[in-house]
């Protein structure tokens, strides 16, 4: 991080940005603020340059030919992916996790290249679409708590050697290969399915991309209580439906 | 062109008598107004029914993701200036409901008709109506409908080479998109407040170029016609030049804008905008929408915000701070399941407004306003947020199935 400004970056709202993804910037946003951080966000439009020096990226979710559109701009830009080289914290949903992947399939039904940044490939589900309430358990070594989130995708992801799940579902679809996976992780890049928008359902998450991105092991505390009673309710539906 | 010039065949007859016979047991078992079940009867019975229904008439569609309830009122209104008008009032805009109401106006002239985005392309081919008027589209309810851009490109190619005369908004990119394959259309600058779902060009892809109230592709040649009917303030400016005042009572710019298009609807049916306008100020409430109603002796005027673009427009229209406002949120089928809209929605514009949240997804909305920084309290009931608030008027604003349980606790 430079001096005291966070610099958080919000690729490409223009294309992706369909499911309240503004959600997971405004939650970074407050958070860092609340710890007496400056926040410098920056939303970048897709016919704009990436910047290479945040410190976060959000990547959001879209519909299918925005995917396209963003895949393509990304791929030329290139910079996003030299902020990757810089060691930049980088958060993806949905469609934004299949773009970081080295491959997914467009709206025209064709392989579209991705970005590389996860070792992951994403292909289109035969099934039923993913629609609904999940709840998982996160990958153990990242010690955080249950995952909440709302599903809505057609996607199947496959992880590689390098790339590690980012939770086991409980209840719903995750990565939709019928192993349990959700969301796939390595040093710096995540990427998830779950909408919701998942970092305003999981605040220990937008944490944790502070602490990676502040190279801290702790944060001070905040007011978390609605956070809290939201989760809770969440765990509980999916635990219980009605 | 209209009247009863030719009688309906027995067959179906016996489909009207039969819905509206299945109407009345729903009725009977207060199962709501069984305007949908009749009809869903009576199109099994008869499928081209709601063609058949239709030839007797004039009709025009009206469609759009928020406002086409109000606009077909108001419509309805200003027709019936120049003849009796069958209309689906109640917004059970989908074939059944639609055959059912226009089973119901054997004597009209006119049909002024709402229909749900996803039925449109196949009501325009079963109706055959002259005029069809396209107010915007917006994202809603994304766990189940369609891609916003995909209901545009399928209005498009239902419309494509339409005989009706299509009145579409102007300054709605993906609205122009749709409508700009039909052979006559008559723009208005309707205006619309939300953007967030046409920075890319529907035909290309491209960055969309927003100036002032212009919007052009970058890239291809696609950019805003040119309109020729346009809201200004409080008038609408016809195609001669002249400006008409909008009188509604009504509230906000949204319902100036709805006004301003049913008046170009309404010069097509050869309602001058005059006429029509001062007749849409008869206009209250629209299925209990706007209602100022009366609560354990307070005051709250009821307003229906379904989705990010219509709660952008009911901010602009509610009174300003210190006035009280109750915000009710579900997640049922009707409203979609997936809750993460609200963050779309900027409720910064609610700073200095006492605010209480009640509904299925109070907790949704206590993180969403809790990451604005706002003041906010959260309450059980419709009660305690009444008996919280301070005086004066209550601007109450809630989404679909909250918006009706709100109606049934204060009797409306």
């Amino acid at each position: 991080m430079s001096d005291n400004s966070l610099r958080l970056v919000w690729v490409y709202p223009d294309l992706l940005s369909t499911y309240g993804d503004q959600g997971n910037a405004l939650v970074v946003e407050r958070r860092a603020r609340q710890r007496g951080l400056d926040v410098a966000r920056l939303d970048v439009r897709s016919d704009q340059p990436v910047p290479s020096s945040g410190d976060i990226y959000l990547i959001g979710g879209g519909e299918d030919r925005p995917q396209r559109l963003a895949a393509e701009r990304l791929r030329r830009d290139g910079g996003l992916q030299r902020a990757a080289a810089n060691g930049a914290i980088i958060f993806s949903v949905c469609a934004g996790y299949q773009i970081l992947g080295h491959e997914f399939i467009n709206d025209l039904g064709e392989r579209e290249p991705g970005l590389g940044l996860l070792d992951v490939v994403s292909t289109r589900g035969e099934g039923e679409r993913c629609v609904g309430d999940v709840l998982g358990d996160i990958d153990e070594r990242l010690g955080l708590p249950q995952l909440t989130g709302f599903e809505n995708h057609q996607g199947v992801t496959h992880l590689g050697p390098t790339a590690r799940p980012f939770a086991r579902v409980r209840l719903g679809r995750g990565n939709g290969t019928g192993d349990g996976t959700e969301g796939a992780y390595n040093e710096t890049v995540f990427g998830t399915y779950m909408h919701g928008p998942v970092l305003a359902r999981n605040p220990q998450i937008a944490d944790l991309l502070l602490k990676l991105a502040l190279d801290v092991n702790a944060l001070p505390p905040t007011d978390d209580r609605w956070y809290e009673a939201l989760r809770a309710e969440r765990i509980a539906s999916a635990t219980q439906p009605a | 062109m209209a009247g009863n010039a030719e009688p309906l065949s027995p067959r179906a007859k016996l489909a009207v008598t039969a819905g509206k016979a299945a109407a009345a047991v729903s009725r009977a078992a207060g199962r709501g107004s069984g305007s949908v079940i009749g009809g869903r009867v009576a199109l099994k019975l008869d499928p081209d029914l709601l063609g058949r229904l239709a030839t007797h008439l004039d009709v025009v569609l009206v469609s759009a993701t928020n406002g086409k309830t109000t606009t077909t009122r108001l419509i309805a209104e200003a027709l019936r200036a120049s003849g009796p008008v069958v209309s689906n009032a109640l917004g059970a805009n989908m074939p059944a409901g639609i055959t059912s109401a226009l089973a119901g106006g054997s004597d009209a002239r006119y049909g002024v008709i709402e229909v749900d985005e996803k039925y449109l392309a196949g009501v325009a081919r079963d109706v055959t109506p002259k005029a069809i008027a396209l107010l915007n589209l917006s994202r809603d309810q994304l766990d189940r409908a369609a891609e916003t851009r995909m209901l545009a490109e399928k209005w498009r190619e239902g419309l494509q080479g339409t005989k009706a005369v299509v009145i579409a908004n102007a300054d709605d990119p993906l609205v122009v998109w749709a409508a700009s394959s039909s052979p006559n259309v008559v723009w208005v600058a309707a205006g619309q407040e939300w953007k967030d779902d046409a920075w890319s060009c529907p035909a290309c892809g491209g960055v969309m170029q927003r100036p002032g109230d212009d919007w052009f592709c970058g890239e291809c040649g696609f950019r805003r016609p040119a309109p020729s009917w346009v809201l200004n303030g409080d008038y609408v400016l016809d195609p001669h030049g002249s400006a008409w005042p909008i009188h509604l009572q009504l509230p906000g710019r949204a319902n100036k804008a709805n006004a301003a298009t049913s008046a170009a609807v309404a010069a097509v049916f050869g309602v001058p905008p005059q006429v029509a306008l001062e007749r849409m100020y008869q206009v209250q409430a629209v299925a209990g929408r706007y209602d100022v109603v009366s609560f354990q002796g307070r005051e709250l005027r009821l307003l229906l915000a379904k989705n990010p673009a219509g709660w952008l427009e009911t901010f602009s229209l509610i009174d300003p701070p210190p006035t009280p406002v109750i915000l009710s949120v579900n997640a049922r089928g009707a409203d979609g399941t997936d809750t993460s809209w609200l963050w779309d929605v900027d409720y910064t514009r609610l700073a200095g407004h006492p605010i209480f949240v009640i509904g299925d997804r109070k907790l949704d909305l206590a993180v969403r306003l809790e990451v604005a920084n706002l003041d906010f309290r959260v309450c059980e009931s419709l009660a305690e947020c009444v008996q919280l608030a301070p005086p004066g008027q209550i601007e109450l604003i809630a989404n679909y199935t909250a918006f009706q349980d709100v109606r049934r606790t204060v009797g409306n």
